[in-house]
């Protein structure tokens, strides 16, 4: 038979500890575990979500680089044909300025061959007439007789020359 | 969750019963011997200092030491022995006494003293007027008031040790040390393994409190029991009355507050109607079931201990019981008991946990049974 003062201090006893730990121990424990629990889920949670932007920021990193390296193809194109333009500018500059060079010393041969033959006719002019004056003073008595007949046969002269050196 | 509970009762029925069984044998076969109930190894000195006409009442000194005690005796040191005194607090028919129990030692006090023999056998008795042997009411601080007493403070420092660690840390940046990291995982496995697993959500956090403090406080008094010197030794849950008050909150908690569907099933179970018109057959064994279970909680407990108890102490007893038998058998049965006694040690750590757990878990189901309707109508809706 259980004894009555066992059974009497076992209630007492059995009531103040359940009291005291339903007051102030378990509750306090299981809801602190309960708390860390339901931070380590959160936790737990955020960690996937930052996961996941992890993983959409490498997908927008590899499109960027993407993008950036298709730049580049296109700036170096775009270089490469500007470069080409501008050699080819220059080489047309070039040409220009040489035909230019060209007909202006042609021009100025052309001038200067003028005045060279202007020279030489007056130089042959009076040299032939110093060699004719030599040749035939007797024959020619007056002047105007002897001027009359050197332009004859100076433009008869010429006129041989031109169609010679035409 | 039942299943796992039917499996574990079974799993424990079967230690329990060999335990009994064994227990029994060195009961019968060393009764021709008187002595009192000293501590192991002074009475193998005893043993062999007092010669042939010292012999051992071995159920005597089983039950001593599972036993009620006015004081605790804690050894004895040659003829002296070693007692913590108790305080003998009564009421007998001239008033209220309270006395150390060392009083009571040298003779009646006050016309009371320990009867020897007869009914209140071991019990503070006084005499009435006719001579007869009567009870006062008794309630003494004995040997087990103060076991339960030890271990009532153990409990309670240790959980609110745990609970004190948690107001004074914050939970979220640092984890469990000392005491908190011991006592968390028990009252997590507890809480969300047995309470959450058998209790409907809604009112498992009502219940878990009552439930954990019953598993740590089974826990702590069966670990206790089984140290063999003073804070532990006192064989509480070895005790029916102990677990007559365990069993008691267990069956208020699940009947007081259980729900309309639970008085259903018991009064008007969906049974064909003949087995509850004329005469009330399932009824009357539902009834039946409402004390049972609590009832099955009291002697599972009360049974598992008190036969570990015993079963320790027969084989430390084989030690004695032998001495006569010559020093070969003596040397060899004293290794086989000594061998014996720390397995039984191992399987009693293992039975205090399981018991425990047993305890818990059948509370738990219990306690869910009569809140099944809760979960039933709100599936339904």
């Amino acid at each position: 038979m259980p004894d009555s003062g066992l059974l009497f201090w076992m209630l007492v006893i059995f009531i103040i500890v359940l009291a005291v730990l339903a007051k102030w121990g378990f509750p306090v424990i299981t809801s602190m575990v309960d708390k860390r629990r339901n931070y380590i889920d959160e936790s737990l949670k955020l960690a996937k979500k930052a996961d996941e932007k992890m993983a959409g920021l490498m997908k927008e990193q590899a499109r960027i680089i993407g993008e950036a390296r298709e730049e580049q193809n296109k700036i170096l194109k775009e270089a490469a044909e500007a470069r080409n333009n501008i050699i080819r500018q220059a080489q047309e500059q070039a040409k220009d300025e040489a035909a230019k060079i060209l007909a202006e010393a042609k021009v100025r041969i052309e001038a200067e061959k003028e005045s060279a033959i202007s020279q030489i006719r007056s130089q042959v002019a009076l040299l032939s007439v110093n060699v004719a004056e030599k040749v035939i003073r007797k024959n020619l008595s007056s002047e105007q007789a002897q001027k009359e007949l050197i332009e004859k046969m100076v433009d008869e002269s010429l006129k041989i020359d031109s169609a010679s050196g035409n | 969750m039942k299943r796992i509970g039917k499996y574990i009762i079974s799993l424990i029925a079967v230690p329990a019963m060999s335990v009994s069984v064994m227990a029994a044998e060195p009961a019968v076969t060393g009764q021709d011997t008187p002595a009192d109930t000293p501590e192991v190894t002074e009475q193998a000195e005893a043993a062999a200092n007092s010669s042939e006409d010292s012999s051992i009442d071995i159920k005597s000194l089983i039950f001593g030491h599972i036993g009620d005690a006015y004081e605790w005796h804690i050894t004895k040191i040659g003829q002296k022995d070693i007692v913590i005194p108790l305080p003998v607090i009564v009421r007998s028919s001239t008033g209220w006494h309270c006395f150390l129990s060392s009083k009571l030692e040298e003779g009646p006090y006050k016309g009371l003293y320990c009867a020897e023999g007869g009914k209140y056998d071991g019990k503070i008795v006084e005499k009435d007027a006719s001579g007869n042997e009567i009870r006062p009411l008794d309630i003494s601080i004995t040997k087990n008031v103060a076991g339960l007493m030890i271990n009532a403070v153990i409990v309670v420092l240790l959980i609110l040790g745990c609970a004190r660690w948690y107001r004074k840390h914050d939970v979220l940046k640092e984890a469990p040390k000392g005491v908190a990291a011991i006592i968390e995982p028990v009252v997590t496995f507890i809480n969300d393994d047995v309470i959450k697993g058998s209790i409907p959500a809604e009112v498992s956090g009502k219940y878990a409190p009552y439930l954990l403090t019953v598993f740590f406080f089974i826990l702590v008094n069966n670990l206790m029991g089984i140290i063999p010197v003073f804070p532990g030794g006192a064989n509480t849950t070895g005790n029916i009355a102990i677990t007559l008050v365990l069993a008691l909150c267990t069956f208020l908690a699940v009947n007081v507050f259980a729900d309309r569907h639970y008085w259903k099933d018991i009064f008007w179970p969906e049974v064909p109607w003949w087995l509850k018109v004329p005469l009330p057959l399932i009824p009357i064994t539902e009834l039946f079931g409402i004390f049972t279970k609590p009832f099955a909680l009291m002697i599972r407990l009360f049974a598992n201990i008190m036969a570990g108890h015993a079963v320790i102490l027969s084989f430390v007893s084989i030690i004695f019981i032998t001495v006569k038998m010559g020093p070969a058998i003596n040397g060899t049965m004293t290794f086989v008991s000594v061998f014996f006694g720390i397995f039984m040690d191992f399987l009693e750590l293992l039975v205090a946990f399981i018991q425990a757990y047993v305890f818990t878990m059948l509370s738990a189901v219990f306690i869910g049974l009569a809140h099944e309707g809760s979960t039933k109508t709100e599936n339904n809706k």
